[in-house]
């Protein structure tokens, strides 16, 4: 009749340190995780969450204090705890020279799957990740989320009891999200236990457990609903005119008794303190029912201020006639194949123009033409006017670029760094040193200055990549996914220097999978299948697809919709 | 005005280099595996070239059978054991002794006299000696022998002299070698270091530095900077011409100062040549790092180009000895010319007419190479 145990793994007193990390990376965590649900671990980067699933498959040892498996304990029993769980950690070991069954052939060896039981377990998972189409396919040629889908295949060979999952769904699109989400309901069915460790609090409310770690500490433990209770009553949005509403955001941040505050379309959402007293609001507004992500900014004590000390320290642009974004029906062709076509658009000045779509449709190429790196095979991609693929050093020292993964020089010390993106942009003497100055105190970069730019934080990461490309007061920004894996705090500091920037008439373009980032953006426009498939603010996007079933879709609802009704039109003209 | 503008241009475009020049250094410092690779190799190389390899066989140990009593066996064995090369002489009476000696590598040589030696020798005729050498080791034993004729001849001479018998030498060697008198193998080595590592260190630090940034998502950042670019060629290939030629200044004050090779040519000279030397082996380097997507396929770039540049400059093994046709193929190489000139300016003072002769073609292997890597570069960026 099975085991007595209803905890699948039981933590009791947990500390984990690192020789040379000042602060624990866990500090005395104590919690149970339930058989048969799924549990998430919450929290930004660097919060804990990689080290305590590490913990739980006993690839790391505690500092002091046990974890039991399904009874198992991690110090004595790790082979038998690796029989019964499958883990599969941030980026899965795929091999991206090997086709998808090669990868798997590999896995079912090593996990000593033979014969028969092999095949069958094979025709099990690539039905299950609807991987089939592809078993020919390099790995390293699959989108991000296909990749997901077979490291987890991979990770259920050996049919675990408990399934560890250390941010699966990080780089993934939404609609692959989904996939992923329903791919978890199916095998709760089956009775398996899983851990699913997440940055992204949104996941969180679908979550049926949550452990919410911060700072290496455990904030919160139990159903998410139970978090989320305590803002109850205190989020509302508020109505504000479209053009006013990053100047009322940042007036509503520096609010006494507001903590928290993000663009939601033309609304604003906002979470007030129990004892503040929303009717003197000018705005119109409504409470709102609360989000996972609410109730933990409150619990961490609130959101940054409404002020950008970055967009204070530049001058408000001057107008100009040119158009700072311009792409003219911008098409490229890698070989047969068309990773872009036929995109159009113009971006006005101090907008916030957002590049959406799922992975591998086409908004990196996009992206990467209007910033000069890929020669368009047909179009025009102009930034202020200019081809940047053959613009003058003048013009391009007007453009400020954040790429996507932290790409600046990891050997480095943050100092250096600067010292050199100055340099390059043509900074000189002592308007330099003061940029560089500037820099370190609005993103409070002192403690780091001479440690290596590649040991720091995620979020000190993305801060310095950040400086490095507005250093040089560029008229024009490009930030690829500059938010992705930051924790929430820290994106709100982000949103309040783009806002702010954007109003002093910088131009910016943002590419994401977040989609409250994308709420920030005056306009967004979504690629998919190499297309262009709309484009409009947030809230133009948001009502095309709503409906009866949909009365109140949110951004992800509207993306995903429109995806799903392109396929339909594609498939539609195929017949 | 127009040169006034000009001149700030110029000047703007130059704080640009800079900035990457200063960072360039300092990436190839701070990243541990390229340090390593610029102090280790070189010390090690030394070390080994200046002690381990060596033409020379010496420190040989030798055993001798001796069952004669007489004083012509007893004459020898003294020459041998005063000779330099003879570390350890091993008085064996114990015939078995001559084998285990020779098996366990105890001893790499063996001499045995026989019983009637002295006897044969003091009646005017001739005797023999056996002389076992270790075939294992078939290079060193060949120089051993060498060495044991030489002591047997010169005792044949000076036992007939002894004896009273006239004998002419018609011909007496005298060799002398030039330039290295002493026939030092470091003399011939340490030159051709100061060549070898200078190359491999200029050519691994550019063959690495494109593809490290590609590999870090750091070449885009560099793209959409206001460097064009040539701007960002020339601010790698100065670098790395600035490291090349500190190792090689680093490698001749070792050779010279610990060594005692001595320099007898002109500085000068020297910086100019291994500037244009240099420059060749950035171009290659370029070339490899703009084609390669990976430090790996670099590092694979880099070891095609090093295998002919060692065995074929004339470094591994003398041009004379190749085959004809070969021959003016390896002009191509710029480690050849740049081989001449450094063992010239080291050993003989070489005039700098000569210099030069020798430098022009690396100048014109330079400009290939360099050219080569900026068209490469620019249609890599496509």
């Amino acid at each position: 009749m099975g085991s007595s145990v209803e905890n699948a793994i039981e933590i009791t007193g947990v500390t984990k340190t690192f020789s040379g990390m000042t602060q624990p990376a866990l500090d005395n965590i104590t919690a149970n995780i339930h058989k048969g649900i799924i549990t998430g671990i919450v929290g930004p980067d660097a919060a804990g969450k990689t080290t305590l699933i590490r913990l739980m498959t006993s690839l790391l040892l505690p500092t002091s204090g046990e974890i039991t498996v399904l009874g198992l304990n991690t110090l004595k029993d790790s082979d038998a705890i690796h029989d019964i769980t499958g883990y599969m950690p941030q980026k899965f070991g795929l091999y991206e020279d090997l086709t998808v069954i090669e990868n798997l052939n590999l896995y079912g060896d090593l996990q000593g799957l033979k014969g028969h039981e092999k095949e069958e377990a094979f025709e099990q998972m690539l039905s299950f990740t609807s991987l089939k189409p592809f078993t020919d396919r390099l790995a390293g040629k699959l989108s991000g989320g296909m990749k997901q889908k077979l490291g987890l295949a991979c990770a259920l060979l050996s049919r675990p009891k408990i399934l560890l999952l250390d941010e699966p769904t990080v780089g993934v699109d939404p609609i692959s999200r989904r996939e992923l989400w329903k791919m978890m309901k199916v095998l709760l069915g089956q009775g398996m236990s899983i851990v699913w460790s997440t940055s992204y609090l949104d996941e969180a409310s679908q979550c049926h457990e949550v452990l919410l770690l911060n700072e290496g500490k455990l904030l919160f433990n139990g159903p998410p609903s139970e978090l989320t209770k305590i803002v109850d009553g205190r989020v509302f949005l508020l109505d504000v005119p479209e053009k006013g509403r990053r100047t009322a955001l940042s007036n509503l941040l520096n609010t006494k008794g507001i903590t928290d505050g993000v663009l939601q379309g033309n609304k604003i959402r906002i979470v007030c303190k129990p004892d503040f007293s929303i009717q003197s609001q000018e705005y119109p507004w409504t409470p709102a029912v609360p989000r996972f992500e609410d109730a933990f900014v409150d619990t961490l004590g609130g959101g940054p201020g409404g002020t950008s000390l970055l967009a204070n320290s530049i001058p408000k642009k001057g107008k100009t006639h040119i158009a700072p974004i311009q792409t003219e029906h911008l098409t490229k062709m890698f070989g047969d194949f068309t990773a872009a076509s036929d995109i159009s658009f113009t971006i006005r000045r101090g907008e916030i123009f957002g590049l959406l779509g799922p992975n591998g449709a086409g908004k990196s190429t996009t992206f990467k033409m209007l910033c000069g790196l890929l020669q368009p095979t047909k179009g025009k991609a102009l930034v202020s006017g200019h081809d940047l693929k053959t613009a003058t050093s003048q013009a391009r020292s007007q453009i400020g670029y954040m790429a996507q993964k932290f790409s600046l020089y990891s050997d480095l010390g943050v100092k250096e760094n600067l010292d050199f993106f100055s340099g390059v942009y043509g900074l000189r003497g002592n308007f330099r040193k003061k940029r560089i100055d500037l820099m370190i105190e609005i993103f409070a970069l002192e403690s780091y200055l001479s440690s290596n730019s590649g040991l720091l934080p995620l979020g000190y990461k993305q801060r310095l990549a950040l400086a490095c490309a507005v250093m040089h007061d560029p008229d024009v920004l490009f930030l690829d996914e500059p938010t992705s894996g930051v924790d929430p705090i820290t994106r709100r500091e982000f949103w309040t220097h783009i806002n702010g920037m954007a109003e002093k008439g910088i131009t910016i373009m943002v590419t994401t999978h977040f989609m409250e980032e994308a709420e920030y953006c005056d306009r967004i426009a979504l690629i998919y299948q190499s297309k262009n498939i709309a484009t409009g603010t947030p809230d133009d996007l948001k009502e095309s697809v709503k409906s009866k079933d949909l009365p109140n879709p949110t951004l992800e609802d509207a993306f995903i919709t429109l995806i799903e009704r392109s396929d339909m039109h594609n498939n539609e003209a195929h017949v | 005005m127009n040169f006034t503008n000009r001149y700030i241009k110029a000047r703007r475009i130059w704080y640009r280099i800079q900035a990457l020049i200063m960072k360039e250094i300092l990436a190839v410092w701070r990243d541990p595996k390229s340090r390593f690779a610029m102090v280790i190799p070189p010390i090690l190389q030394l070390f080994i070239f200046a002690h381990a390899i060596t033409l020379e066989v010496n420190s040989i140990s030798l055993g001798i059978y001796n069952q004669d009593l007489g004083w012509y066996s007893h004459e020898i064995i003294q020459r041998i054991e005063g000779a330099p090369y003879f570390k350890h002489v091993y008085l064996l009476t114990d015939p078995h002794d001559v084998k285990r000696l020779i098996d366990t590598e105890k001893a790499m040589v063996t001499i045995e006299f026989q019983q009637d030696f002295s006897r044969l020798l003091a009646a005017g005729k001739q005797a023999q000696v056996q002389v076992i050498l270790d075939g294992r080791r078939s290079n060193s034993a060949q120089i051993v022998t060498g060495y044991l004729n030489q002591i047997f001849q010169t005792f044949n001479v000076d036992i007939l002299k002894r004896e009273g018998v006239e004998v002419t030498e018609p011909v007496v060697v005298q060799s002398r070698s030039f330039f290295n008198p002493n026939l030092d193998y470091i003399y011939f080595t340490g030159p051709s270091l100061v060549a070898l590592l200078s190359l491999l260190i200029a050519v691994t630090v550019t063959s690495l530095s494109v593809s490290r940034e590609r590999e870090a998502g750091t070449f885009d950042q560099l793209l959409v900077s206001p460097l064009q670019p040539w701007q960002i060629l020339v601010g790698k290939a100065i670098p790395a011409l600035i490291i090349g030629i500190g190792e090689g200044v680093f490698m001749m004050f070792m050779i010279i100062t610990f060594f005692d090779v001595p320099f007898l040519g002109s500085y000068l000279l020297f910086f100019v040549s291994i500037t244009i030397f240099l420059s060749s082996i950035v171009g290659v380097g370029l070339f490899i790092s703009s084609l390669s997507a990976t430090q790996q396929q670099s590092l694979l770039g880099t070891f095609v180009f090093m295998v002919p540049t060692t065995m074929l400059s004339g470094y591994a093994t003398p041009i004379e000895n190749m085959p004809t046709w070969l021959q003016p193929w390896t002009n191509i190489l710029p480690m050849k010319h740049f081989l001449i000139i450094i063992k010239g300016l080291f050993l003989k003072d070489m005039p700098t007419s000569e210099v030069l002769s020798h430098s022009w073609p690396m100048a014109l292997i330079a400009i290939v190479t360099l050219s080569l890597a900026s068209w490469m570069f620019k249609r890599r960026m496509e």
